[in-house]
């Protein structure tokens, strides 16, 4: 089994036709080509993996002095990005192998990571769904969170209360999502509803159960 | 040609040059209809064999497209009728295998992009002036996409 992933960039969104005309919607992704950088072992690194780049022109100028050596050393230029995908320790792959898209097939299952798009100090009803309160008849209560606790006992509030704050911008995972179709020539990979992230941010695609595989 | 013209290009719209709002048209739309139970049953062993290829046929909805939305593989129509005295709308994406053709029957004067207005109205105030000096060219692209 080669490397079961592959990095990517989003592209946008288009709508697709079934077979039976319904409109499916759908995520274009730039994926790959990419190219692995570095085998990492049990026996050096305490776990087995590969870390792989996604090929895009990055000008060795603004490649830091230690991942050039990096990808010196690999034998290959250096990539803007590099992320490791898990694989069993037998298997035989070496820097300069490469990974495209053709290792999906339409309706293929993956789970695709990247960072959601940040949503800034947000309150209580985007945040965690509160239903907030009556915009008219006198409610006088609105967006607020409402009571956070009781009052002399335990004379604080308890941790991990769903709160106002800083929403998005993390590291979000939907998994099962369908594959509609590759483009192999083209480095494309098309899959049915949303990815998380902006436009343009990368993204990393896993075959569905394969991302903590070999741990 | 970015990512996104890629994947569509494989997609054909059934553009029409006298699609336009304020055009009555006919929409011929592929109906799937499912076999009745009990003749299902009588032929299970054929209706497996079948099950793929359920009877499909034409149905022709005809009404006054209202709005046009959308670019590319994504653009669509919005077709309105008075069925039974009831307004009826439906919305065609041009794109879809499900939409056989479209027919253009006749183009209206109109000064709105979207004639959302005609909702409110019906019988003799729903009269549009129909356009009536159409090149011969048009019809002939028309003849082709279809």
């Amino acid at each position: 089994m080669p490397v079961q992933g592959i990095i990517a960039k989003k592209v946008g969104m288009t709508q697709v036709y079934g077979k039976d005309g319904r409109a499916i919607p759908a995520t274009v992704l730039t994926a790959g080509p990419c190219v692995v950088v570095e085998r990492k072992t049990t026996a050096k690194h305490g776990y087995s993996a590969v870390q792989v780049g996604f090929v895009e022109d990055k000008r060795v100028k603004h490649t830091t002095k230690p991942m050039q050596g990096h990808f010196k050393k690999a034998g290959i230029p250096p990539t803007r990005v590099t992320r490791e995908f898990r694989v069993p320790e037998a298997e035989a792959i070496n820097p300069g192998d490469k990974v495209n898209v053709s290792l999906f097939g339409p309706g293929d299952k993956v789970s695709i990571t990247g960072t959601s798009k940040g949503k800034g100090f947000a309150g209580v009803v985007k945040r965690h769904h509160f239903a907030g309160g009556d915009g008219t008849h006198g409610s006088m209560f609105h967006r607020a969170p409402g009571g956070i606790g009781a009052s002399a006992f335990p004379s604080r509030v308890i941790k991990g209360l769903r709160a106002a704050g800083h929403m998005g911008d993390e590291t979000v995972t939907t998994r099962n999502i369908q594959v509609v179709e590759i483009d192999a020539e083209n480095n494309l990979l098309v899959v049915k509803g949303a990815v998380p992230g902006s436009i343009s941010s990368y993204v990393v695609v896993h075959k569905a159960g394969t991302r903590r595989a070999g741990k | 040609m970015n990512a996104i013209e890629t994947i569509e290009k494989n997609i054909n719209p059934k553009i029409h040059p006298d699609l336009r709002t304020g055009s009555t048209v006919r929409v011929h739309v592929k109906v799937r209809e499912s076999v009745l139970k009990e003749e299902q049953k009588a032929k299970t062993a054929k209706a497996k064999k079948d099950k793929d290829q359920e009877r499909e046929r034409i149905q022709i909805f005809e009404g006054l497209v209202v709005g046009i939305r959308g670019t590319g593989a994504k653009r669509s129509i919005t077709v309105r009728k008075v069925s039974f005295g009831e307004g009826v709308e439906r919305i065609f994406p041009l794109s879809t295998p499900s939409v056989d053709k479209i027919e253009v029957l006749k183009r209206h004067h109109v000064r709105r992009a979207k004639l959302y207005f005609v909702r409110d109205l019906k019988g003799k105030a729903l009269r549009l002036k129909e356009l009536r000096d159409k090149p011969a060219k048009a019809k002939s692209k028309a003849e082709a996409a279809s």
